[in-house]
């Protein structure tokens, strides 16, 4: 084994260490923030991928790089809609997270009366 | 041996600063220990051999993602505490723990059965690079081999901005975004914001220049684009523009149009869409990724102001 695998472990523990924030968070900022480590850590599987294809006189596959490149900008992006509608829940209803989910036996609002 | 030392020593830092941004309690904490750690993955980066992504994660992942965050922070800071309530019991947290433990147990798996010899792009990339005068591989299959995806990218953050902007309120239409900030003209951050953007301007036009040969590119330019001008605008020298400005949105799609405009020449004068006339293939690259630089630069600091919160004219 070498170093370059290890990257690839630790991209795996990122992935995970960040869904379990996402999934255990309340708070809706945390929830974006522990995205983007899963983000970061799916980057970082890229980036094993390409430095494994390195070939041809130059230390990694340009491909993968050029995918994470785009991939960052698109993550950035995405996170700073998230964090508007974040801010935009905080202003119309007070809330930084998600509302409690009804109990199973109440009624659903949305859903048609029965006949 | 140094090496496993020394790239071992940076995965243990990483993971350890990760963690903390995940477990810490306070939430300024955790998004402190999430700019550190974007820096650290931009050394990550470097140990993996590509300096072009080490220098976007490092400016946007762990810079401006921060800012971004930091700034939210601030306002829901008083929606802390409520949260807090809402934490689920330890029943549920150690079913997450035990999914996420084996999804990670799935990908170590699949890392360390990767096949061999690994499938490579890079000769095919490496071959044809000549051909597009472009020295820097990364920027080659970003504008040329890949032009299409890298175009609709581009496309992605004008999207986001207009998702953005869809969320202010009727009233503020047009208006500018954010809070007034009030300069101090004497405090470190006037200082700052008056010393640095013209190096950060200068350094960006270098990585957009340089870019074609070496790592570099309109990307991490614009990111230092956009972050100059956080700089200043969070400082209170300038105040944020008004976003219904032509020219201030003419800016944002230049890039875009740029780009689009010489990907479909390539139907009249070349062989097929993004397909760029032969000879003049790297003036193409160029001007394109000046337009983009522009464009990216503005976008992302207005995706990090947000919706116009106040009216142009108080």
């Amino acid at each position: 084994m070498n170093t370059t695998e290890w990257f690839g472990i630790a991209a795996a523990l990122l992935i995970g260490l960040g869904l379990f924030g996402v999934i255990t968070h309340p708070m809706l900022l945390r929830k974006i923030l522990a995205f983007n480590l899963v983000g970061t850590g799916v980057f970082l599987l890229f980036g094993v991928i390409a430095r494994r294809g390195a070939a041809a006189g130059i230390d990694g596959d340009p491909v993968p790089h050029a995918f994470v490149i785009t991939g960052i900008v698109v993550a950035f992006s995405a996170s700073a809609l998230a964090v508007t509608m974040a801010l935009k829940l905080k202003s119309d209803t007070g809330e930084s997270t998600f509302p409690d989910d009804p109990p199973a036996d109440a009624p659903d609002p949305a859903a048609p009366p029965r006949p | 041996m140094s090496e496993a030392i020394l790239h071992g020593g940076l995965i243990l830092l990483f993971l350890a600063v990760a963690a903390t941004s995940v477990f810490t309690r306070d939430t300024f904490s955790a998004i402190t220990a999430f700019i550190v750690y974007g820096l650290l993955l931009g050394l990550a980066w470097v140990a993996l051999g590509s300096i072009d992504v080490a220098l976007t994660e490092a400016a946007l992942g762990g810079g401006i993602t921060g800012a971004l965050l930091l700034r939210a922070a601030s306002r829901l800071r008083h929606a802390d505490h409520a949260a807090e309530t809402r934490r689920t019991g330890p029943a549920s947290h150690g079913l997450a723990a035990l999914a996420c433990a084996g999804l990670t147990a799935a990908l170590i798996v699949l890392v360390l059965s990767l096949p061999h010899p690994a499938p490579s792009l890079a000769p095919l990339a490496m071959e044809a690079l000549p051909a597009t005068h472009v020295g820097n591989p990364v920027t080659g299959v970003l504008l040329a081999f890949r032009a299409w995806d890298t175009f609709l990218e581009t496309v992605v953050l004008v999207l986001a901005l207009v998702a953005i902007w869809g969320l202010t309120s009727d009233a503020m239409w047009g208006g500018r975004p954010g809070p007034v900030q009030i300069p101090e003209p004497d405090g470190n951050l006037a200082f700052l914001a008056r010393l640095l953007p013209p190096f950060g301007v200068l350094i960006a036009i270098y990585l957009f220049w340089v870019g074609a040969d070496e790592p570099g590119g309109k990307f991490q330019a614009g990111t230092l684009l956009a972050a100059m001008w956080l700089l200043t605008l969070q400082a209170g020298l300038i105040d944020a523009p008004v976003l219904s400005r032509l020219r201030l949105r003419l800016a944002i799609v230049l890039g875009p149009l740029v780009f689009a405009g010489i990907g479909l020449l390539g139907l009249v004068v070349s062989s097929g869409l993004f397909a760029y006339p032969p000879g003049f293939v790297k003036a193409c690259i160029l001007l394109i990724e000046a337009a983009s630089t522009v464009s990216i630069g503005v976008t992302l600091c207005l995706l990090v102001l947000g919706p116009p919160e106040r009216p142009a004219t108080p």
